[in-house]
Parts: C-alpha cells; structure tokens; sequence
C-alpha cells in the first residue's frame, strides 16, 4: 500500500484533482490510499506528492511557506527521499527558480528556469484559456499514449520557460511556444490541468502513479 | 492550436434544473450533475451553471450540485449566480467549480473584480454582462436577471471590467437571449475588439450556423447556448463537426 498526498494548501480546486486522482489509483490497479493535506510529517511520509495551485506565483509560494515545514519535506522527498513529485498549473511553475508575475518572485529551483509572461505580440487573448493540442517531444513514462494532437485543458497567463531544453516534454502553441509539461529525475509538471482533461488528464495520472522513477 | 469552445448553459434552481431540460437518454433530465456529465461525454468544453436560487438555502444547496459535478466530470466548470463576495467565490472554488461568474454585485461595485482576482487569479473570475442596445452601436448594461436598467454603456463596463482583473467576459445579448435568431454579432464584435481577454459570445444561438458566425464574425472564442443543446435539437458532436468543417478548430477526440 502506497501514500498519494495530494497538497491542500487553500488554493485552488481541490475536489476535481482529488476525484481525478481517485480515477487514476482505481485504473492503475494499484493499492494506493490517497490523503488530502497540509501537514508536513504527512506528506513527509507519503510515496508521492501532488501540488495543485491557481492564482498567483507569489500568492502560492506563500501560502506554502505559510505552512511551517511544509516546503522542507517536500525538499527531503524530492532530493534525499528520490520520491515522485507532480505539479499542476502554479504547483509546476513554482518549481522554476524564478517567477516574473508582478515582480519577481523566487521558486522553488527543482527545475531550472523562469516563469514569464506568454508573448502577447500575436495579440491573441489573454489568459490563454481552453483546450490546446498537445505537441509531445520526448517519450517520458508519464506521457505513455498521450500524443501529439491530444487535447488538454489550460488556463493561464504565464508559462515556464525552461532553461535546459530536455527538460521540456510537452509544448503547444499560442501564438508561440507555450511550455505545456515539464520533467526532470523524479519531478514532472503540467501547466495545464489534468484534473479537467478529460481522457488525456487521466492517462497521464494513471501513468504518474504508476511511475517510478 | 487553442479550440474554439462550446459551453453549454444550465439554469439551476435550488439544486434542480429548470426550464424543461429533455435529454431522451437521461432517467432525471431535472439533476444537473447527470447533465453535466451527459454534456461533457458529448463533447462540451465546459459547462456553465447559472444558480436562479433565491434562498440561502437554495445556494448551500448549490454547493453540494457543484461538489458532485465536479467529482463526477472532468470537464470545466464555471458557476455563476448571486455571487457578491470573494468569499463566495472562494466557496464556489472550494465546492469544485473551476472558474466562477459575477455579475450584478460587479455592476454595482466594479472593485469587486479587483477583489476577487487578487483572491483567486484572475482565470477564476469571469465577469458576466447581460446588455441590452439602447440605439445604434449603443447597449446598456442590465443586472438582476436582465430586468434592471443601469445606464452603464456595456462596451466602457467591459474595459472596466477587463481593466479591474476579469479573466474573462461571458457577454449575454438581452435582446437575442431566448430568440433563437442568433447572437448579436455588432456588440460581441464590439466588446471582443476593445478587450485582452476571452470574450464568450451568448443569447439567441438557434442553428450550427449561429455558433459559426458566432466565432468567426466577432472574435469571441466561445460561445455559449442552453435551450438549443437541451431540447436534443442540436448535438453537440454535429456542432463541431460543422464549425470545424466551416474552418473554426474545434475540439474533436478520435481516439
């Protein structure tokens, strides 16, 4: 029996990501237990981690440093523990060493790279909000059978722009590059939201807790 | 390429549907969260649920419709209805919806947005402006269901709103709304021109062809409709297929 902690910090929504991750234990026929939480000794135990968030760069950062000890095990799992981490919309971007929203902001420096507003010279619409089609450029375990041309769903207005190119596995296109999932080690982050990507989002999730890197 | 959406519309009235919804394949064409899911596995984009409670009780029970639509579909949600307060937004967000909408309580007090997106990120925050024309390449913006008057010229009041942090701009004509004779292109047009965000284009859709000019005459990138989805008159796999046949892209799974 294996730990999945999904991060409940207070932002963003949880029951849709809980109920996806829920899906994706039941088609992975693994036996995991699936906990939603904030405490550090819980997600310090836990055989992987989840971290959601919307809203603001620096809004979410906070909010987790607000949690006393809560950023530290998630450091211990990642880097001493060697323990799947996932990252969804701003829980992928805070793991950039930079976010540029409203200033600048620090991440958290898992994946090297900065968090910066997606080019507006196209003049498209911004946030970029809807279903985009997934361009996939590596063959990482969490990406088993999702290819490009699949849809996923995104809303955002910045986006990570990753500093070593293998570690960018997903891309789409609005009105440029948009970086749509990243990947390095035992870390994995999705800018868009798996939780409302229908087939694609559980695949991928079903593939993450199967993962084991 | 980012989809053009389609976003299917459901009147929900302590905690049941209303308007006569008639899904031939659904026991309880009244639940919203079995016609959540119905719309969803057809294809929809995302759902909107409009709440027409007049009672406290009739929104906690909206909370608990909210919760079990999102645990049931994995389709976005957008709630909207008597939304006066960041708290109530975060509540909305809590229960499971993924964006939420606000619209007498932003007239009245425009801060509001400001408010709510600097809670929750403005993609949460989708402003809803219900107008009515008023003369030529003139509307006004109504609250309260479409019954009041404001005098508020809608097309400044979306720049308001866009300037105050809405991520989004669901744009209902009072005019069109309920016609069938198609969305009021000139004031989608109009507000789609003069903001930097997603503008859902609503009211009047009655055929695939509305839909169409819906999108490629005004700039919005969504459109919205309930009667023409509810009543079976219009699949919503045939309207995609149509749209993206007519060279909107369109969201189509083949696998």
């Amino acid at each position: 029996m294996q730990t999945v902690a999904l991060i409940d910090y207070g932002a963003g929504n949880i029951p849709s990501a809980q109920r996806a991750l829920e899906v994706a234990v039941e088609r992975s026929g693994l036996s995991c237990e699936l906990i939603v939480t904030d405490s550090p000794e819980k997600i310090a135990a836990a055989d992987r981690v989840v971290i959601p968030g919307v809203g603001h760069f620096k809004d979410c950062r906070e909010a987790m440093f607000g949690v006393s000890g809560l950023v530290e095990a998630l450091e211990d799992s990642i880097h001493k523990k060697g323990r799947p981490v996932l990252g969804i919309c701003v829980g992928m971007q805070l793991m950039a060493d930079l976010g540029l929203e409203d200033g600048e902001t620090p991440g958290f420096g898992w994946i090297p790279g900065k968090v910066e507003h997606i080019p507006t010279d196209a003049g498209l619409p911004i946030p970029h909000m809807g279903w985009n089609e997934l361009v996939v450029r590596t063959e990482h375990p969490v990406l088993e059978g999702i290819q490009t041309g699949n849809h996923a769903y995104f809303v955002h207005s910045y986006h990570m722009h990753c500093e070593n190119p293998s570690d960018l596995q997903v891309e789409v296109d609005y009105g440029g590059h948009i970086t749509a999932a990243i990947g390095r080690d035992n870390v994995f982050g999705t800018q868009f939201h798996p939780e409302l990507s229908q087939e694609t989002g559980l695949r991928l999730l079903t593939n993450w807790i199967k993962w084991n890197p | 390429m980012l989809k053009t959406r389609i976003i299917p519309c459901l009147d929900v009235k302590d905690g049941r549907t209303v308007k006569g919804v008639n899904f031939v394949d659904l026991r309880d064409a009244g639940d919203p969260v079995a016609l959540a899911k119905a719309y969803s596995e057809q294809g929809a984009d995302e759902i909107c649920f409009l709440d027409i409670s007049a009672s406290e009780e009739g929104r906690g029970t909206m909370l608990d419709v909210v919760n079990k639509t999102a645990r049931n579909c994995f389709t976005p949600l957008t709630v909207g209805g008597g939304v006066r307060s960041p708290e109530n937004v975060i509540a909305l967000l809590r229960a499971g919806a993924d964006k939420v909408g606000i619209n007498s309580a932003a007239v009245a007090d425009p801060d509001l947005i400001a408010r709510c997106a600097a809670r929750v990120g403005r993609q949460c925050v989708v402003v809803a402006i219900d107008a009515r024309r008023t003369g030529e390449g003139k509307w006004e913006v109504f609250t309260h269901g479409g019954k009041r008057g404001t005098g508020i010229d809608a097309i400044e009041y979306a720049e308001l709103a866009c300037a105050k942090g809405a991520g989004e701009i669901l744009l209902t004509s009072m005019d069109k709304d309920g016609t069938k004779s198609g969305y009021d292109i000139e004031l989608t047009k109009m507000v789609a021109s003069r903001v930097t965000i997603p503008v859902i284009a609503s009211g009047g859709a009655g055929t695939i062809p509305h839909l169409i000019e819906g999108i490629q005459e005004t700039g919005a990138t969504a459109v919205l409709a309930a009667s023409i989805f509810h009543f079976g008159e219009i699949a919503i796999e045939d309207a995609k297929r149509e749209m993206q046949a007519a060279g909107i892209p369109m969201r189509i799974e083949e696998n």
